[in-house]
């Protein structure tokens, strides 16, 4: 028999506010839920995802409102009821599973009052009975010693904990519907995989109904029974988990999938000096190595990714190499003769060589220059370009970079978008014609599909320009999709290095296998898989 | 707990090095005077007798360093030396008027630390609203109004129709309560002035920990307004709170040397006025060394006070 | 009585004025300022008209004022009538006259004071910023110990070396005023110089003078420039308590502050006549910090 669902939204419209004018953020949304139920919300940044769970319970941000339709959670109406009745809900009957637990958590109380608060306060259970079930909670989130976690302060529990604890809160009044926003984006791949884990199994364990937000369409699908895909605050398609990925209907939903299928061949091997040679080379700051004995190549028209997790030593590596951190042992070589130590010595030739692009491209350029002084700075300083010939180069670099030259060459950076941000801090790059490029995660701040043409753009101009990138990325998809060589670092050593398909095929060292292993794949039973092969190991 | 005291105990130790520097800053001004002191005080048409001994009185004969170490060696025994205008040791001119200013400060802060902390947490709270606008439109005024302005202003309205008398005439028989009475008019100008400028500090530290994700989830657990503002967002506050304090406090220090004049009131800063008048640079030396005394001490209690407050420090991983 | 009455005067005045304001502005404003002004809120309105009056009273004192800036011009303390509208003072001159060419020298001086004091500031912090280590280090140091010493015990120390006159005025509270601007433009330009941009024009071998100019000034102009709105209140009023408590700017030059003070018996007789300067003082304060409230309102709100 079909009961009646939990929670129905019907065009539902939210407006955000910028001055004094409402914008739509999210433009007619329908929405239905059944009891138990898991719906994955997924959708690039500004599709109105966050908007759209907060709403789920009757809420909405400062500076954002609710312009229209209805909301219904369990025949109550949470566009219309008082506020008061609302907030008698949240926390007790709907509860929500912040982002970065490390923000969310309040820095001034223990785990555990902020876990009790909620019981004692909407009067679901006294105090001790509320300690009691926190312990049993954290129990079953499998958090090491769940009697005395909840005393510590937020600041003492690392963040994969603290998700776990926060889903614990979440559940403390076993509500019947928990919003999840996006709970593990900010993890590391091998934290994500337990934190995941222990919140499928909870949500299993207690039948609670769940919305789950998330970019990462790997991640979904582990998680949701179904799966609903916004684009701009729009509704582009929902279907079941299973037949949504095997087969997308529409383009946009088939575009998203398609991300991950770009890769290109890996190039013969290189021969001779190569551009850039680290050789062991150990650094740090203060009384601490960060970087430990690191050594590896970089040849021409080859792409090395240096990955690894959160705190490995990728950065560090990359100053290194450009001179802001001199090492305290070994020394890096560049086309086989030593480079000085500190950048402030080195000619103005060997800083052309190696140019860096950055993660935030919002920091990375000045605010206040327009594009023509942003990318014509480095041809004019280190080429000698002026007036007609600058000028030119302008717009030839603006044009290999896939940007209209007349549109864009008098526009300031807050006139674009993140893309196009990116795609100037790699013209700004190429206008020195360096031998070498460093790619700081120039990605990983960017939406999938934007994400796409970045890694094709700088695959198409490194076969044009005969150019050597060092990426460093934490993500391995890109990995796959665009290195030739591989160096993998835990905790300033370099695990593993080598050819990127023999990496992935045989890797070596236990944690490469367990980075490996640990990347989401688009197949709902990826989860169950890994766990039941890592509980037989 | 260990890092904590280890921390205090730097912080106390600073604040000793500060106070040490400032007592040299302070001594140390007077050698920015190109030329010769006494010829400066006294002018040119002095007498060379006048002024060897004047040179002698203020000791100008021995070098810098010696008579800093005498001076310093002084005040640490509470000995400032003498005032060169009315020829009486310095610490005697100073001994009740500083109990007066303390007195007068304190009142004042018993009144505006209670009351503009209120105000701040409720316009924090009410953000936006009509209260909110007005109460920042009034401390904006306020924060503008110069304090002779206030303080004549007070005296025109409650000390022409007699309620509170304008000036505080003080003598052996004055008793406490007479003195809370005279010194009401110039303790209200010290706290209308520094209310305004602590409410507007005290609203903006809540409003910024308002935007923090802790705070967006303690509304999402269904927590009401009041108990999100007094359970989530004052326990964070309260370091910024603390400081914001402290600065009142020690802008009030500086505020009382023109309420003093303003209401005749027989404390420090009264005597400053007059010693900078008269050029009796031992007095002003003097003075300035216990106004930043007090001023040092405030930050220190207040650093302390934050380090204390702060879950991060005290609770280490 | 008429104290409540004043103040409802004020506010109406107050209210009449930012609504006249906002709409001259909207009307007479550039066509690519208008959407600015559209939400100006009425302080702002009426700060700026404020500042706008002060300027031009201050500019053309000797065409407007009745009478000589230092003229004695008969009995002392005369009443409210014409030809002396607001009466005269205890040497017998004209108050409306000095009230007027005080605009010119009080805040002529205290603007002087603040753009020294800017300048000095600003420079050195924006410097230590960059530069860091060891200039960086002393500088900083320095500083602190200079404002461990409240801001308005430190002039007074110094003037009592120095002697009081109005150059060593504008020296003594420009040099303690810029204490508090390096501080900020430090703490501005160190914002600036974390980031990647800064970064990669260093690694591109840009030297220091290109760095300031292109890459940290045009991004620190906004925030300093409240801070001068700030810091003009500030310097306004230490001068105006110093020279109130009869150690700034000295007679016969029309001051405010001191115009106060020389008046200020009258006050026990129930003449409001010392208020006048002291008002005019809070006037334009209270209009400076209604239009930098209004911008550092604005800057935060663009930020969202």
């Amino acid at each position: 028999m079909e009961e009646d669902p939990l929670l129905t939204i019907t065009d539902l419209r939210i407006e955000g506010r910028s001055g004094e004018l409402w914008h739509p953020i999210v433009k007619g949304v329908n929405l239905s839920l059944r009891r138990g139920e898991v719906l994955g919300l997924i959708g690039e940044s500004g599709a109105g995802k966050s908007t759209l769970g907060l709403a789920a319970m009757g809420f909405a941000r400062d500076g954002c409102r609710i312009a229209g339709g209805s909301i219904d959670f369990d025949g109550i109406n949470l566009r219309t009821a008082p506020e008061a009745q609302r907030r008698s809900l949240r926390g007790k009957r709907i509860a929500y599973v912040a982002q970065s637990a490390a923000a969310s958590f309040n820095p001034a109380h223990k785990l555990i009052d902020q876990y009790c608060e909620c019981p004692v306060v909407h009067g679901v259970m006294p105090r001790e009975q509320a300690e009691a079930d926190a312990f049993e909670l954290y129990r079953r989130m499998r958090l090491p010693n769940p009697e005395a976690i909840g005393f510590r302060y937020p600041h003492q529990v690392s963040g994969g904990q603290l998700q776990r604890a926060m889903t614990a809160m979440a559940m403390a009044c076993r509500p019947d519907l928990i919003i999840f926003d996006e709970p593990t984006t900010a993890l590391d791949v091998t934290t994500q995989i337990e934190v995941l884990a222990a919140i499928r199994d909870i949500v299993r364990q207690f039948g609670t109904a769940a919305i789950y937000i998330t970019h990462d369409l790997a991640v979904v699908a582990q998680m949701a029974d179904r799966i609903k895909v916004l684009l701009r605050g729009h509704e582009v398609e929902e279907a079941d988990t299973r037949s949504m990925l095997a087969a997308p209907r529409e383009a946009y939903t088939k575009s998203l999938w398609a991300v991950r299928s770009f890769a290109r061949a890996e190039r013969p091997p290189a021969t001779g000096t190569p551009v850039v040679s680290v050789r062991n080379v150990t650094a740090g700051y203060g009384a601490v190595d960060v970087l430990k004995d690191v050594s590896f190549d970089i040849h021409h028209r080859r792409t090395v990714a240096v990955v690894g997790e959160s705190g490995s030593g990728k950065s560090t590596t990359a100053r290194v190499i450009t001179g802001l951190l001199p090492p305290r042992k070994g020394e890096v070589l560049f086309n086989g003769k030593v480079l000085p130590p500190n950048f402030k010595v080195r000619s103005r030739e060997e800083l052309r060589q190696c140019q860096m692009i950055y993660q935030m491209a919002d920091t990375a350029l000045n605010p206040k220059l327009r594009l023509r002084e942003l990318i014509g700075r480095p041809a004019e300083m280190y080429l000698g370009l002026k007036g007609k010939a600058l000028d030119s180069r302008i717009r030839d670099l603006l044009a290999l970079i896939e940007l209209e030259p007349d549109t864009f060459i008098d526009r300031l950076p807050s006139e674009l978008s993140g893309g196009q941000k990116q795609r100037i801090g790699i013209a700004r790059a190429l206008a020195a014609e360096p031998q070498l490029i460093i790619c700081d995660e120039v990605t990983s701040a960017l939406d999938q599909i934007v994400q796409e043409g970045i890694l094709k753009l700088l695959d198409r101009l490194q076969a044009e320009l005969n150019l050597a990138y060092m990426f460093i990325t934490h993500d391995l998809a890109t990995v796959k999709s665009i290195a030739d060589e591989v160096v993998v670092m835990q905790r300033g050593v370099v695990v593993e290095r080598g050819p990127k398909a023999a990496l992935f095929a045989e890797p070596k060292e236990e944690y490469t296998n367990l980075l490996l292993s640990s990347v989401p794949e688009m197949d709902p039973d990826w989860l169950n898989r890994l766990l039941a092969a890592r509980a037989g190991q | 707990m260990h890092g904590i005291w280890t921390m205090i105990r730097q912080r106390l130790l600073l604040g000793m090095l500060t106070l040490f520097i400032i007592s040299a800053v302070i001594f140390g001004a007077t050698e920015l005077l190109p030329g010769d002191l006494a010829r400066e005080l006294l002018g040119q048409s002095a007498t060379e007798e006048t002024l060897a001994a004047l040179r002698e009185q203020l000791g100008l004969n021995e070098s810098a360093p010696v008579r800093y170490w005498n001076w310093l060696t002084g005040v640490l025994h509470g000995d400032f030396g003498m005032s060169m205008a009315t020829n009486k040791p310095i610490s005697e001119l100073v001994g009740t008027r500083l109990g007066n200013t303390l007195f007068l400060a304190l009142y004042a802060a018993a009144l505006a630390v209670p009351i503009s902390l209120t105000l701040g947490v409720l316009a924090a709270l009410w953000r936006n609203s009509i209260f909110d606008r007005a109460s920042n439109a009034l401390a904006l005024t306020a924060i503008s109004f110069p304090e002779f302005f206030v303080a004549y202003i007070l005296i025109l309205w409650l000390a022409q129709s007699g309620i509170f008398p304008s000036m505080v005439r003080m003598t052996e028989a004055t008793t406490t309560l007479d003195f809370l009475y005279m010194a009401f008019l110039p303790a209200l100008t010290l706290t209308l002035v520094v209310t305004a400028h602590m409410m507007r500090m005290t609203r903006a530290a809540i409003i910024n920990l308002l935007a923090s994700p802790y705070i967006e989830m303690a509304r999402l657990k269904g927590m009401s307004p009041m108990r999100v503002v007094l359970r989530h967002a004052v326990p964070n506050a309260l370091a910024p709170i603390i400081n914001v304090v402290a600065l009142n406090l020690a802008y009030l220090i500086t505020g009382v040397v023109v309420v003093e004049v303003v209401f005749v009131y027989p404390g420090l800063g009264q005597l400053m006025i007059d010693a900078v008048t008269n050029r009796d640079i031992p007095v002003v030396q003097a003075i300035a060394l216990i106004f930043a005394c007090a001023y040092v001490l405030l930050n220190l209690l207040a650093d302390v006070l934050s380090t204390i407050t702060n879950p991060r420090l005290m609770h280490r991983k | 009585m008429p104290i409540l009455f004043s103040i409802v005067v004020g506010i109406a005045l107050f209210f009449m004025i930012g609504f006249v304001a906002r709409a001259l502005l909207q009307a007479f404003a550039p066509a690519h300022l208008k959407p600015t002004f559209r939400d100006t809120p009425l302080t702002a309105c009426f700060g700026l008209s404020v500042i706008l009056l002060y300027v031009v009273v201050a500019i053309f004192a000797p065409m407007i004022a009745p009478f000589g800036e230092g003229e004695v011009l008969g009995a002392q303390f005369l009443p409210w009538a014409s030809p002396h509208y607001l009466g005269t003072d205890k040497l017998g001159r004209d108050m409306l006259t000095r009230l007027i060419y005080g605009a010119r020298n009080t805040v002529g001086i205290a603007f002087a004071t603040t753009a020294l004091s800017f300048f000095v500031g600003s420079f050195l912090g924006i410097w230590a910023a960059l530069a860091g280590g060891w200039l960086d280090q002393w500088l900083s140091r320095f500083v602190d110990a200079l404002m461990a010493i409240p801001a308005l015990i430190l002039s007074l120390l110094l003037l009592t070396i120095f002697g009081t006159s109005v150059l060593t005025l504008i020296l003594v509270i420009a040099a303690v005023d810029a204490t508090r601007v390096y501080r900020l433009a430090r703490s501005v330009a160190q914002g600036i110089v974390v980031m990647d941009y800064i970064e990669a024009a260093r690694l591109r071998g840009e030297g220091m003078w290109r760095l300031v100019r292109r890459e940290i000034l045009p991004n620190a102009v906004a925030p300093l420039v409240a801070e001068f709105g700030l810091r003009f209140c500030f310097v306004f009023l230490s001068i105006s308590a110093l020279s109130f408590l009869g150690l700034g700017i000295k007679p016969p030059t029309a001051d405010w502050g001191s115009m106060v003070r020389e008046n200020a018996t009258l006050i026990t007789f129930g003449d409001i006549t010392p208020l006048l300067p002291a008002g005019a003082i809070a006037l334009l304060t209270v209009a400076v910090n209604f239009v930098v409230d209004w911008q550092l309102h604005r800057a935060s709100g663009l930020k969202e």
